[in-house]
């Protein structure tokens, strides 16, 4: 996926306004099957794997025994005992490695199918209409997946997203994307690239693991104590279990610049001569025209309204933490 | 946005920026075609405050795109008297005229025999054609 086809903002003001595409193939996806599956799933999953149905969807950390967050992936249910994470695509080795060995001892296979799926995320308040008139598919509801036929190959596809939009993943046949793409493209869905992703992300407050998430800091910190279960007994649940009684030290705070400048990450934050923290996403947003990011700050400043400066190579940046999301399109749902 | 142009009466920087010299004294300090191309679209510009002084090859500016920041160098030494306040509100225009309404600065030369260093048109071209 190219960082633009024609601009950012372009693309980004696609998905907020009609319907944009993303070519996320690079997403892994590993196959997990047998009776053993969702206990295996509900060891190594932070979010209550239980919960989910059949053809549902869960949001999750994957934890270490520390309670850091190795990835945030989604699940689905496919089948009675038949699940697909997907991972992120920088994690998607070390992922397969880490769900091997705690396989073990459940009665389930484990496998990489990341080869035997594209994905395209079609997103935008358009992005059903359109992807249903092109395709001709059953889309589900939002959190949900259902499996199709596209291009007379198998697929899935999936009410989930990226962007603070409504819209559907497809899971597609490789063999098939770039005809799936260029129909998609000939209904009017605009081509968009990683630069839109990454703004469209951030201004609805979705986390980047590699940025917002590392193996260093645990879910709680991170703002994603909703989707931990600690009565799952999940890996890290009980490191997860002491953060959330005792507090956090820093959390994840969404913030807006008031006035000139762009975060970046990296950027410290400061408060009069204080680092306080430090900005782990920053970008200029395209729907609000100012510079927007998320800092893991002093837990007692990580409350909207509160007055921070940052750092931006040596210039003070006054700026003010945010509630989430920081931009709510009209026409979106709750995701995530 | 334009195609790529490098107007003769310029001179240019190896890294990207242009001056165009007004007298002998003067000059109107932007980037090039092929720094904004690169850069992508333009949604901050830092300019330095009127009264500073600026260091040929050194950073004076900051131009902004959603994906990236970047710093201009000073093709020429000097001061500045004078900054495009029009790109507060339309940083934009730096990609749209990069070499007109998206000017940066007017300095006072301090040391006006270094343009004699930078390059015209043809040779920044050939520049840029061997990457």
């Amino acid at each position: 996926m190219p960082v633009t086809y024609e601009g950012v903002r372009e693309e980004h003001s696609a998905v907020r306004t009609h319907a944009g595409m993303f070519d996320v193939s690079h997403m892994g996806e590993v196959e997990v099957e047998g009776p053993g599956a969702l206990a295996f799933l509900q060891r190594v999953l932070s979010n209550d794997v239980a919960a989910i149905g059949l053809g549902g969807a869960l949001y999750s950390c994957l934890c270490n025994e520390d309670g850091g967050v190795l990835d945030d992936l989604f699940a689905y249910r496919l089948g009675g005992d038949r699940y697909l994470l997907v991972t992120n695509s920088a994690n998607h080795g070390s992922d397969l490695s880490w769900l091997g060995r705690w396989s073990r001892g459940f009665d389930v296979s484990v496998r990489d199918v990341a080869d035997r799926y594209a994905m395209l995320a079609v997103q935008g308040p358009h992005a059903r209409a359109i992807v249903q008139g092109a395709l001709a598919i059953e889309l589900p509801p939002r959190m949900r997946v259902n499996t199709v036929r596209i291009g007379k190959r198998p697929a899935l596809a999936c009410g989930t997203g990226y962007t603070g939009e409504d819209g559907v993943e497809l899971l597609i046949d490789p063999e098939i994307a770039p005809a799936i793409w260029a129909e998609l493209l000939d209904a009017g869905v605009v081509p968009c690239g990683l630069g839109a992703r990454d703004t469209l992300r951030l201004e609805a407050c979705f986390h980047l693991h590699g940025n917002d998430l590392t193996p260093e800091r645990n879910p709680i910190e991170a703002g994603l104590g909703w989707c931990c279960v600690e009565a799952t007994g999940f890996v890290g649940c009980e490191a997860v279990a002491r953060a959330r009684a005792e507090g956090a030290a820093e959390r994840l705070a969404p913030f807006k610049i008031e006035g000139a400048g762009i975060p970046r990450q990296g950027n410290p934050v400061l408060v009069g001569d204080e680092e306080v923290g430090i900005v782990t996403s920053g970008s200029f947003s395209p729907s609000l025209e100012i510079g927007i990011g998320m800092a893991y700050v002093r837990s007692d400043l990580a409350e909207p309204g509160a007055e921070i400066e940052i750092d931006v190579r040596g210039k003070r940046r006054p700026a003010r933490i945010a509630s989430k999301p920081l931009y709510v399109s009209p026409s979106s749902r709750k995701e995530q | 946005m334009s195609d790529a142009n490098y107007p003769e009466d310029l001179l240019y920087h190896d890294q990207h920026d242009w001056a165009r010299l007004e007298g002998d004294e003067h000059a109107v300090l932007g980037i090039t075609w092929y720094a904004q191309d690169s850069l992508g679209e333009v949604v901050f510009y830092d300019p330095p405050e009127v009264g500073a002084t600026i260091d040929k090859d050194s950073s004076y500016a900051e131009v902004e795109s959603v994906k990236a920041v970047s710093d201009v160098i000073a093709p020429l030494s000097g001061e500045i008297v004078e900054v495009n306040d029009a790109l507060a509100d339309a940083p934009e225009k730096i990609n749209d005229d990069p070499y007109g309404d998206g000017w940066l600065v007017k300095v006072k030369l301090t040391a006006p025999e270094e343009a004699e260093a930078l390059l015209d048109a043809g040779e920044y071209r050939k520049l840029l054609e061997k990457g």
